[in-house]
């Protein structure tokens, strides 16, 4: 294992992980299908998942990587939850425009 | 077997009470009634056969039931003491209660809550026995409470009529007053002794235990005032003359013979504690002493038959407490008997003629009935006679021997208690003149329709005369078998007048200043056939005599007024302070939030924003602040 990090520098997982975290930050402002919004929050909990792990192995502590598997399966439900939330939604409006949801206004 | 005898004694009355609640109106009037009766009556003859048997053993019975409540040192046993004291007023609790219900029968026959009426009467027993039979403070508590509640039920028993729903809550609330001191100085009494048990404080203290003498002396006034409340004394006495709006029995039964000496029982219990505490002995006969000249100074002029009877009872209260802070217990409740015997008389007769003029109270509006009402007359002329002081009727010797005690030791006390007694002889035959001599004053109608009342209420009225004119045989001066009777529950021996040159010199003195009051009603009433002014044309110091002093008009400056002045300045300006700043907090949530919501716009994408820029923010402080 701590080949792995002898090879490819900790900083290197943390950059990796912020431009990660950056595109799905990017992905949910800028996108306006609601697919690709949720692909992009994926793609943030990954970019957390991915430094919890690097972590782990730097500080030696099988922890980390245990509270990874915890929130993949988490985030599993998650996905289950918001993609039936889509479906009922797309078969109410014809599309999953986020522009389009504006019935909870206050 | 004592104690099933006993518990017979307490619950008769109450088994009488739970049936005319739930089964009254079924039973229908007459079994109600006679049910009332039977449950007293039954009580009577239980007290009787314990009577006797303390006679012949000279033994208190003492029954222990149950512990009731224990605390680190301080415990307090539900039991009962059927000794000399508790059970002589037993004997005339339940002696004059069952006159008294027989009374109702027929008395109450009219009324269509006739069986609520027994109920009431019941339950009023019930507590009565449990205040004098409790071998406790706290027992007698009970009952001193569960009477006030009676006292209450009864003197709103017609409550269709506010006027009477508000004597009802004035009575109430005045003796709220006193029991708070009653309380306080229960309080006080097992503070200082760890126990509230009779016998046993006496025994701390003829034991000589050393106890504060000021909390003692405190204890002692705080008791004193709940008497002050329940027996109609200064300043709390004005309940009394107003609690005649109940029916006439309840004047009769409570409010004259039995509920309004549980003052002078409580005292006359308690002595070993008064003997110590002279200030407060003091105290008691000057109230005493004074209540009883106002009370009988009022008296006078009243119109009214039942106030005047209201007025004389506060006054004869009034001496009874005299003879109490005299020292002189027995006396006390050697006029608590005779008392009771001449007064439920004249209340029961009192009813009576009201009953024949179909509720009129008015004397004004009477006369001449001595030749309708025979029985009426002459056992209202023989209670009149006893409670006016004339030998042998029995009045004369209790009355006597109180006011040859005040002469022997504060002759203040005794012209103060003399000029009542006279009064009293005045007032009473002003009563008496008005009512039935003289031509009758009613209406045409009422005169056709005036009769003696039926065979029920005349036989109370016979059985109370005889003994109103007998009475006084049970203490004659110089033999007296009460004292005698007493000594075991009185700490002190009782006080035993010589009847010497100065007796008899006191006896004359009583004698004739009744016969001067006599003479003076006599003169005005019968000679000059005078009839009280109407209302309006009251002049003078009559008229302050006629408003009763103006004390209730004072109590309402003074009390009642200023009460609800807090009451509504409370009202006005503090709820409105409060309600004001609770209702601007409400105002300012109400406000932020309906601007609040506009932030709600629905736009996912503008939620998303603020999320990011929340989190951004939030990552930049910590950096920064590290």
């Amino acid at each position: 294992m701590e080949n792995i990090l002898q090879q490819i520098g900790i900083e290197n997982y943390i950059y990796l992980s912020t431009l990660l975290f950056c595109v799905g930050i990017f992905g949910v402002l800028y996108r306006r299908n609601a697919i690709v919004m949720f692909m992009s929050i994926e793609i943030m909990l990954n970019a957390v998942n991915l430094l919890l792990v690097a972590f782990s192995t730097y500080h030696q502590d099988a922890t980390g990587q245990v509270f990874v598997f915890f929130s993949m399966a988490v985030a599993a439900a998650e996905v289950a939850v918001g993609l039936a939330i889509l479906v009922a939604v797309y078969r109410n409006l014809n599309n999953i425009d986020i522009d389009n949801l504006k019935n909870l206004k206050g | 077997m004592d104690t099933n005898l006993a518990l017979l004694l307490l619950f008769a009355p109450f088994a009488g009470f739970l049936l005319n609640v739930f089964f009254g109106k079924k039973l229908g009037k007459g079994a109600s009634g006679t049910l009332g009766t039977l449950a007293v009556a039954t009580s009577f003859v239980v007290t009787l056969t314990f009577f006797l048997q303390v006679i012949n053993t000279g033994k208190p019975v003492m029954v222990d039931l149950f512990e009731w409540l224990t605390l680190a040192n301080f415990n307090v046993n539900f039991g009962f003491q059927l000794d000399q004291l508790s059970l002589l007023w037993l004997m005339f609790v339940t002696g004059i209660g069952t006159l008294i219900h027989v009374y109702s029968i027929s008395y109450m026959h009219d009324d269509e809550n006739m069986h609520k009426f027994f109920a009431y009467l019941n339950l009023f027993i019930f507590f009565m026995i449990t205040l004098v039979i409790g071998s406790n403070l706290l027992i007698m508590f009970i009952g001193w409470e569960g009477v006030g509640l009676c006292s209450y039920l009864l003197i709103g028993f017609w409550y269709k009529n506010q006027d009477y729903n508000d004597a009802a809550k004035k009575a109430f609330i005045m003796n709220r007053i006193g029991d708070l001191g009653f309380l306080i100085g229960i309080f006080i009494i097992g503070y200082l002794f760890h126990s509230l048990d009779y016998t046993t404080i006496a025994t701390a203290l003829s034991s000589g235990a050393e106890v504060d003498a000021t909390w003692l002396s405190i204890a002692a006034l705080c008791l004193f005032i709940g008497a002050c409340g329940k027996s109609a004394q200064l300043p709390l006495y004005t309940w009394l003359p107003d609690a005649m709006a109940g029916p006439t029995p309840v004047s009769a039964l409570i409010h004259a013979a039995t509920m309004v000496t549980a003052g002078i029982f409580m005292v006359t219990r308690m002595n070993f504690l008064f003997n110590l505490t002279p200030d407060v002995q003091t105290v008691i006969a000057v109230v005493g002493a004074i209540t009883s000249l106002i009370a009988a100074a009022i008296g006078l002029v009243q119109n009214d038959i039942k106030k005047v009877l209201a007025y004389s009872t506060v006054s004869q209260l009034g001496l009874m407490f005299l003879a109490l802070g005299l020292g002189a217990y027995e006396i006390a409740v050697f006029h608590v008997i005779t008392h009771a015997f001449f007064k439920a008389c004249l209340f029961l007769g009192s009813g009576s003629v009201i009953h024949a003029l179909h509720g009129e109270q008015d004397m004004r509006n009477m006369g001449g009935l001595k030749g309708v009402m025979k029985i009426t007359y002459i056992t209202f002329l023989i209670s009149t006679l006893a409670i006016s002081g004339l030998p042998p009727f029995s009045g004369f010797f209790s009355k006597d021997e109180i006011l040859m005690t005040a002469f022997h030791q504060n002759k203040v006390l005794w012209v103060i208690g003399s000029l009542a007694s006279i009064m009293t002889a005045f007032y009473m035959f002003r009563l008496l003149y008005l009512t039935f001599y003289k031509d009758f004053r009613g209406t045409e109608e009422q005169k056709h329709h005036l009769h003696e009342s039926p065979g029920l209420i005349t036989f109370p009225l016979i059985v109370l005369a005889i003994l109103a004119l007998v009475g006084g045989v049970i203490s004659l001066p110089g033999n007296s078998w009460l004292n005698h009777y007493l000594a075991p529950v009185l700490a002190k021996p009782a006080h035993h007048h010589e009847l010497d040159g100065t007796a008899y010199m006191l006896m004359g003195i009583a004698v004739v200043g009744a016969l001067i009051g006599i003479g003076v009603a006599y003169s005005k009433y019968i000679k000059q056939s005078a009839v009280p002014a109407q209302d309006s044309e009251i002049t003078g110091f009559a008229k302050v005599l006629y408003n009763k002093f103006y004390v209730d008009e004072i109590y309402t400056a003074i009390i009642v007024n200023p009460i609800y002045a807090i009451g509504s300045f409370f009202r006005d300006v503090t709820e409105a302070a409060f309600s004001g700043f609770i209702f601007g907090l409400g105002k300012v949530a109400n406000m932020l939030g309906s601007e609040g919501k506009t932030l709600q716009t629905g736009s996912i994408g503008f939620y998303l924003f603020a999320f990011v820029l929340g989190i951004c923010s939030i990552v930049v402080y910590i950096f920064l602040a590290k």
